[in-house]
């Protein structure tokens, strides 16, 4: 079963040295245990742009589609047999990225 | 046997085996939804067959194989299953047990998937009420004076969730065991709590319903796991507790306070059994936690047969251990209250304002103070502390009490 770890950011800057060394490492470890699906961070919210093509023109507005403080920062997606696997690799991965995380199974 | 008897077997084999189908149905069809649901049924099916047939010899066998049935019987006709091998296994199918970890029992996996920590405190009170102690909706509404639909809606999600997410059903790992442990009775407590001072105005001061399950699953998991010293420390709390809840309201519906209760209307039995615990715990001779602490205390207290007879020094020595366990400012507020006793009011009224930064909007706050205050004869602060006490006070037996004390104020 394979979950959405969502990395939940409030401050301004993109990770530090030591937090991206930090980030190497867990990504390291979630390999070699064999949790690894995949992983990336994100460009600042202001970087995005939301495009709606239901109706007959497609529109784009610049900006994320939700403004507010905490914004979605990276995410990982891992591979763990149950919630209290998953919640623990979580809980590693936020002490690593130095930030809050959410975790989410994927269908 | 009369129909009274076979009522009286019904509700003896709800109380005894309501948690076991549960959790074997759960283990067998890994679907919580479908073994509550299956349950249900067979206790429904026990009421209506069982004065015409008689009780079975073995309740809980019955019980069980009639809810296997029942849950069949629903997953046929929600999958139309023709696939030869999940029917083979639906009806031969328990997977061959998982090896063990130091506790075996199926109703332990249910109680730690009740209280699992990704679900929201007031979800894991409510599952666990319903599939451990088997409490209707309607009576678990009732306990929390919320909505039955919002019961409801809350049993569905979590029972969404557990399946969506996947949160295993079994007992944690032994290295996990004493933070989950520790979750179970945090939710125990609750209920407890609830019973043993309501918070609302609008049900009895003391709702003995609450603290009754709470102590029976309490002991539940007391046999379940008959080592663990924080397990027992609950229970031998809530014994304590629970043995003076008769002395504690009086005939007119007023709070009494331990210096006033009546110490010969103590459960005598109760206190016996926690003190028994308390003893195996202090004779187990390891750091004992929170609740193996306030049990300690509790049998303090109960051990004095009249209130001058209490170790205040004891007692101050047991929050001084907890306040280094547990440095909330509700202990230290009640470590006051002792020392108030042992280094009289003054000391204690500094130490408890204190604490006003962080507990002024807790009613126990202002009615230490007043009390306090009123000890040393400061009688306009103890009126003020006392008004802020009694808007803030919940309970209609702690209300009655605090306006009593206030107007009494000369």
């Amino acid at each position: 079963m394979q979950y959405l770890v969502s990395v939940i950011d409030d401050t301004a800057g993109l990770a530090t040295p030591d937090e991206m060394a930090a980030i190497d490492a867990f990504n390291d470890h979630l390999q070699a245990e064999g949790h690894w699906v995949f992983a990336c961070g994100l460009a600042a919210p202001s970087s995005a742009t939301v495009i709606d093509n239901r109706g007959e023109e497609t529109m784009f507005t610049d900006g994320p589609f939700l403004e507010s403080k905490e914004y979605l920062a990276g995410f990982w997606i891992v591979e763990a047999a149950d919630l209290d696997v998953a919640l623990k690799l979580a809980a590693e991965g936020s002490k690593h990225c130095n930030r809050k995380v959410e975790v989410r199974p994927v269908l | 046997m009369s129909l009274v008897d076979v009522r009286a077997a019904v509700t003896q084999a709800h109380h005894e085996e309501w948690a076991r189908v549960v959790a074997a149905l759960t283990r067998r069809f890994g679907d919580l939804d479908i073994a509550e649901e299956a349950a249900a049924e067979a206790f429904a099916t026990a009421v209506g067959r069982w004065p015409a047939d008689g009780v079975p010899p073995s309740p809980g066998a019955w019980l069980t194989t009639t809810a296997s049935r029942k849950a069949i019987d629903r997953i046929r006709r929600e999958n139309k299953l023709d696939d030869k091998q999940k029917e083979a296994q639906l009806l031969y199918g328990d997977d061959p047990p998982e090896p063990l970890g130091a506790i075996d029992d199926e109703r332990l996996r249910l109680i730690f998937t009740c209280c699992h920590p990704a679900l929201a405190m007031e979800t894991r009170v409510a599952l666990t009420l319903r599939m451990v102690g088997g409490l209707t909706m309607p009576e678990i509404a009732r306990a929390f004076l919320v909505q039955e639909t919002t019961v409801g809606q809350r049993i569905t999600r979590a029972k969404a969730k557990i399946k969506a997410a996947r949160i295993p059903y079994r007992v944690p790992s032994a290295a996990d065991l004493p933070a989950r442990v520790s979750g179970v009775l945090a939710v125990l407590y609750l209920v407890f709590n609830e019973g043993y001072l309501a918070t609302s105005p609008d049900t009895d001061p003391v709702r003995h319903d609450l603290t009754a399950e709470a102590i029976r699953l309490t002991r539940l998991i007391r046999a379940l796991m008959p080592g663990d010293g924080e397990v027992a420390g609950l229970l031998a709390l809530m014994l304590l507790t629970e043995a003076r809840r008769t002395a504690r309201v009086s005939a007119s519906g007023e709070l009494v306070t331990l210096d006033e209760q009546d110490r010969g209307t103590w459960d005598a039995a109760l206190i016996a059994e926690g003190h028994r615990l308390v003893r195996e715990r202090l004779a187990a001779r390891v750091a004992p936690g929170r609740y193996q602490i306030l049990a300690a205390i509790s049998a303090v207290h109960t051990s004095a047969r009249d209130l001058r007879d209490t170790d205040w020094s004891q007692v101050v020595a047991l929050y001084d251990q907890l306040v280094r366990l547990d440095p909330s400012p509700i202990i230290a507020l009640n470590r006051a209250i002792a020392v108030a006793e042992l280094d009289g009011p003054e000391v204690a009224l500094a130490a408890v304002d204190r604490l006003e930064h962080k507990l002024a909007g807790y009613h126990a706050y202002h009615a230490t103070r007043a009390d306090l205050l009123r000890r040393l004869g400061r009688s306009q602060k103890s009126r003020a502390a006392y008004g802020k006490a009694i808007e803030l006070a919940g309970n209609t037996a702690e209300t009655a009490y605090l306006t009593r004390r206030r107007d009494q104020l000369g």
